[in-house]
């Protein structure tokens, strides 16, 4: 009897304690999470719903870099244009020559390259440098497709059609719901099916030799080289990493947002990630999909707030920025660490409070909170 | 990653019976071929919504956040005097900031969730590139977009719901070629143009007249703020008329610009760029105060008109704005965007109206195709809206500037696209005067 009930028990531990597996659990568990959401939102919330979601995978990718690798770069709006760019090539007029999947994999490859070129050269950059280099990137790559304007649709930009939905998938989303997969549920789909995969490699590199190897690099170059391992080459494969997810987050977003111009990414959305990373906490998944979030949801909720307090609708736009100007002194003033690292510091403290008598809480959690970072 | 550790078993088994549960509940069956037909949305006895999306914030916020209130104002008027066949009008507009990500966002947001019988006046050719499918896809009438470029107007077959407003910028350049042709034939012209449609579409007319004249051309691309390179260069080939095509923010920095250069050749500014009063307080931003932001800072300049501006206190129509706007206009003066706003409100008013007294979006749509053209209404020149095109207003006349006036030079020019032949407006339609109801009647 006692075996038999301890078995599950068991089971449940050995899955649990397995990055993998953990990693797959949770995933799985988020897909489901998704797609009940998905099924029960209206089109309009599905949208938003996808908005989020390639903000996130982009997000996911830069916090990576910055906070495991320790490069800041204020270029990934670039190297989303790279991904929406390619996409909007392949798919201008609504008849693809490749299956989605396979333009979502080219524009990703795509990107990598040019993440490649530019982290063998941020590689040799430090710090602000990395920055700046980064920076000259996200000022620079709209103004090539203004330059090649007959190619690249110029100003104006291109036009991107999405694919119909497959008519498989048409059949098995009816067969469990009774209803038809309407074009806006089934891109919130694919974006959420791709941030979820995207999550779970990089969780899974970031727990492997790879993911300590930028660890080591960011906290001290110089003990991580004496330690055998090459700089130059941690440096870049964290940058090809995370330009990766950029390029697949620019592909997923030029269909959502159904055209790719120059005006949608400008340096406004290499700042708009990184205070996404920074809001939700830099270093952690959990944070950039909570930061991403709050960038896709606030700017509403703050416009609609204020239309039901009575603004006018001019006022009630210019409250959007003042709110997200607000909360982001107010993450930075109370809880620097971001609000993953926020509620990672209270649990650390409640744990501690109640394991350990009350007066050492205040230096364990500290402790724990440096230690974790 | 360390965070992802201690998620709460309770929470997770109730998430996946509820994913679960909810997966099962919807079973069975197999997809049907076709969905019935419904009523329009956006529309009820009593209302009839409408939507936009605007700059509120942001770099192209100047001016034109002032458009939306000018249609909300004249809307609140019509609404105070009984609405449109019982109908009020419930106008929302939406900041995009001028990012076409944005105004995709805001739209889906106006369609999907606010439903929004039609659009009118969504402003920005970039920005309204984003959701012009969407919009035609979804069947939203999609009226009187903000923007002079011809992607609007010039292929209704692909765009049926989709009408543009202002004279296009192809158009512009012909009327303004034609008269520097004719009336400034020694002149050596020189183009100051946005790198984009609107630089390109002016260009193309402008040299089916001048294109042996033109002895400097001279591109910007929209954000780099240091003109200095293509101005000299304008200067160095010895242009003494500069025509621009240019927004606001640019007509600014040229004056300034030139001024630094010592450069002093007869300006012509298109008619987007050249509202004095926000050039002028723009030109005193800029120059941090050295220069003075007086509606007189661009006395002598060139340029078109093809609505009654504010600062024609005495036409009948400018009156009938500062009336809506003393009664339901916010903070602030009546000012040319407002009128800009509420004219193509009250053109909405007109459609709407025509489209007789229970309005559906493809009789919305007949109305503009088959009634509009020859409606009153405050455009200098009759609207060219027909089965075949979907141009907005048909033309323009020539004004100088003076202390933020603006003095005729020539009669109501019209045209069209391509070739057509520029012609003096004989339609009357410059002369009409609003209805006392300042409520347009079924034309």
């Amino acid at each position: 009897m006692a075996t038999s009930s301890a078995l599950p028990v068991r089971a449940w531990r050995r899955v649990w304690s397995g990055t993998g597996s953990r990693h797959l659990l949770l995933a799985l568990l988020g897909l489901l999470a998704v797609i009940v959401y998905v099924e029960a939102a209206s089109d309009f919330r599905n949208l938003q719903f996808a908005a989020f979601g390639y903000l996130g995978i982009a997000a996911g990718g830069l916090t990576v870099l910055t906070g495991l690798n320790g490069q800041l770069s204020l270029g990934h709006g670039a190297f989303m244009a790279i991904g929406a760019y390619t996409t909007a090539l392949f798919l201008d007029d609504g008849s693809p020559v490749v299956p989605l999947l396979g333009v979502l994999v080219v524009a990703t490859l795509v990107t990598v390259l040019a993440g490649a070129l530019i982290g063998a050269a941020a590689a040799r950059l430090h710090g602000p440098y990395i920055a700046g280099a980064t920076l000259a990137l996200a000022v620079g790559v709209p103004g090539i497709a203004l330059h090649f304007s007959d190619t690249l649709g110029g100003e104006q930009g291109l036009g991107v059609v999405a694919p119909p939905v497959p008519v498989w998938l048409l059949d098995l989303d009816y067969f469990f719901t009774g209803r038809d997969l309407t074009p806006s549920r089934y891109l919130s789909y694919v974006v959420w099916v791709c941030l979820i995969v995207t999550f779970v490699l990089l969780a899974n590199l970031s727990r492997s030799r790879v993911g300590r190897r930028w660890r080591a690099v960011r906290d001290d170059d110089v003990a991580a080289e004496v330690a055998g391992i090459h700089l130059g080459r941690a440096r870049v494969s964290a940058f090809v990493v995370s330009t990766a997810c950029a390029g697949l987050a620019g592909a997923v977003m030029a269909l959502v947002v159904r055209l790719t111009a120059p005006g949608g990414y400008t340096l406004t959305l290499s700042l708009t990630l990184l205070t996404a990373v920074v809001l939700g906490g830099l270093g952690s998944l959990w944070g950039a999909l909570i930061g991403a979030g709050l960038l896709s949801y606030l700017p509403q909720l703050a416009t609609n707030v204020g239309e039901s307090l009575g603004l006018d609708q001019t006022r009630a736009a210019e409250l959007a920025p003042l709110v997200y100007g607000a909360v982001m002194i107010a993450v930075i003033l109370l809880a620097p660490t971001g609000i993953a690292g926020a509620v990672r510091a209270l649990r650390a403290r409640r744990t501690a409070r109640a394991e350990r008598p009350p007066p050492q809480t205040t230096e364990s959690t500290v402790q724990q909170g440096e230690m974790s970072r | 990653m360390r965070s992802m550790t201690g998620w709460p078993k309770v929470a997770t088994t109730a998430v996946a019976v509820t994913a679960v549960g909810a997966l099962l509940a919807g079973c069975g069956g197999s997809r049907p071929s076709d969905g019935g037909g419904s009523s329009d949305p956006g529309i009820t006895d009593s209302t009839i919504k409408v939507g936009a999306h605007f700059p509120l914030t942001g770099v192209a916020a100047p001016g034109y956040s002032e458009i939306p209130t000018g249609a909300k104002a004249y809307f609140d008027y019509v609404n105070a005097n009984g609405g449109v066949d019982g109908r009020k009008i419930d106008y929302t507009y939406r900041d995009d900031g001028y990012n076409p990500t944005n105004t995709s966002s805001v739209t889906n947001e106006l369609v999907l969730k606010d439903n929004i019988f039609a659009m009118v006046g969504g402003l920005g050719t970039p920005t309204h590139s984003a959701v012009v499918d969407f919009l035609n896809q979804q069947k939203v009438p999609d009226l009187f977009v903000s923007s002079g470029a011809l992607a609007w107007g010039d292929d209704p077959d692909e765009h049926p719901y989709t009408f543009g407003w202002q004279p296009d910028y192809e158009i512009e350049g012909k009327i303004i070629g034609q008269w520097v042709k004719e009336n400034m034939p020694d002149a050596k012209v020189g183009l100051f143009l946005q790198d984009d449609d609107l630089g390109r579409d002016s260009e193309k007319g402008v040299r089916q007249y001048l294109d042996d004249q033109i002895v400097a051309t001279a591109r910007y691309t929209s954000g780099n703020t240091d003109v200095a390179p293509q101005v000299s260069s304008l200067a160095s080939k010895g242009a003494d008329l500069v025509l621009s095509f240019n927004t606001p923010s640019y007509t600014a920095l040229t004056q300034l610009t030139a001024q630094k250069l010592n450069f002093t050749p007869q300006w012509f500014y298109s008619n987007i760029g050249s509202d004095p009063a926000l050039v002028g307080s723009l030109l005193s931003r800029f120059s941090e105060g050295a220069v003075k932001g007086t509606n007189s800072a661009l006395d002598g300049v060139l340029t078109t008109e093809y609505i009654p501006g504010v600062d024609a206190a005495d036409n009948p129509w400018v009156k009938l704005w500062q009336k809506v706007w003393d009664e339901n206009g916010g903070d602030g003066e009546l000012t040319n965007y407002r009128i800009y706003g509420m004219s193509e409100a009250y053109a909405f008013v007109q459609a709407l109206k025509d489209a007789g007294p229970d309005p559906t979006r493809e009789g919305l749509v007949k109305a503009m195709e088959e009634d509009m053209a020859d409606s009153d209404g405050p455009q200098l020149a009759p609207f060219r809206y027909s089965e075949d095109s979907h141009f907005g207003i048909s033309g323009m006349q020539i004004v100088r500037l003076k202390g933020g006036k603006s003095e005729p030079v020539t009669k109501v020019l019209t045209t069209d696209v391509g070739d057509a032949d520029i012609d003096e407006d004989d339609s009357g339609q410059a002369d009409d005067a609003p209805p006392s109801s300042g409520i347009p009647d079924k034309s």
